[in-house]
């Protein structure tokens, strides 16, 4: 891997980094409770996305299991805060 | 790093340019999500990072390991795939969380139309 592919593989995980720090600070300025909630599905997405620009770079394929994870409980985690802060319990 | 096989110039270039539209799509909508005024209009940046960042990110990944292996690995095509059934479940559902708490506090929002009607107005 020469220094372009490298350096823009930086580039992109900083820029992804800055990202998750705005995603953050709606995470913990939210006014209301669905905004953390929105917050932190952002959070799982981008963490996701890192994670398959880390496989990337390492050239390894295990970080994409660790993506379709995180892409996986990101979901059932997001899905259950919102189910109860629509009914106040998660299962009926 | 492991001794892979070097990519040519143009592939390099493919998956820069990938990788950096996608990361910062994402920037763009953590923005979004951070200065927009209401909630509702806070719900729609986020997809910019599930939608085309996915799928970016994701190409990427095919292009560079289908060089590296020599053949077709479009494993990664499973993330947007995924991320294409998950995010609008979990998006109407915050959408309508949010509407039953608004419309709890007593916020102006518009009106039930599904029960409202067995209520006899």
């Amino acid at each position: 891997m020469t220094g372009l592919l490298a350096n823009a593989i930086l580039a992109s995980l900083f820029i992804f980094a800055i990202a998750m720090a705005l995603a953050l600070v709606r995470l913990f300025r939210g006014p209301s409770a669905q905004d953390r909630v929105l917050a932190l599905d952002y959070l799982y997405i981008l963490a996701m996305l890192m994670m398959l620009v880390l496989g990337i770079r390492y050239a390894s394929d295990t970080y994409f299991e660790g993506a379709l994870l995180i892409a996986l409980f990101g979901f059932v985690g997001s899905f259950a805060l919102a189910k109860f802060l629509l009914r106040g319990e998660v299962i009926e | 790093m492991t001794e892979a096989l070097e990519l040519p110039l143009w592939l390099e270039l493919v998956t820069a340019a990938l990788l950096l539209t996608a990361s910062l799509f994402a920037l763009i909508g953590a923005l979004g999500l951070v200065r927009m005024k209401d909630y509702f209009q806070r719900m729609h940046p986020p997809a910019l990072a599930s939608t085309i960042g996915a799928w970016c990110v994701s190409l990427a990944s095919i292009v560079y390991f289908s060089w590296v292996k020599q053949g077709p690995v479009l494993h990664a095509w499973l993330i947007p795939i995924l991320l294409s059934i998950t995010v609008p479940v979990t998006t109407l559902l915050l959408a309508r969380a949010a509407l039953f708490r608004k419309r709890m506090s007593g916020e102006s929002v518009p009106e039930e139309v599904s029960s409202g009607r067995d209520r006899g107005n």
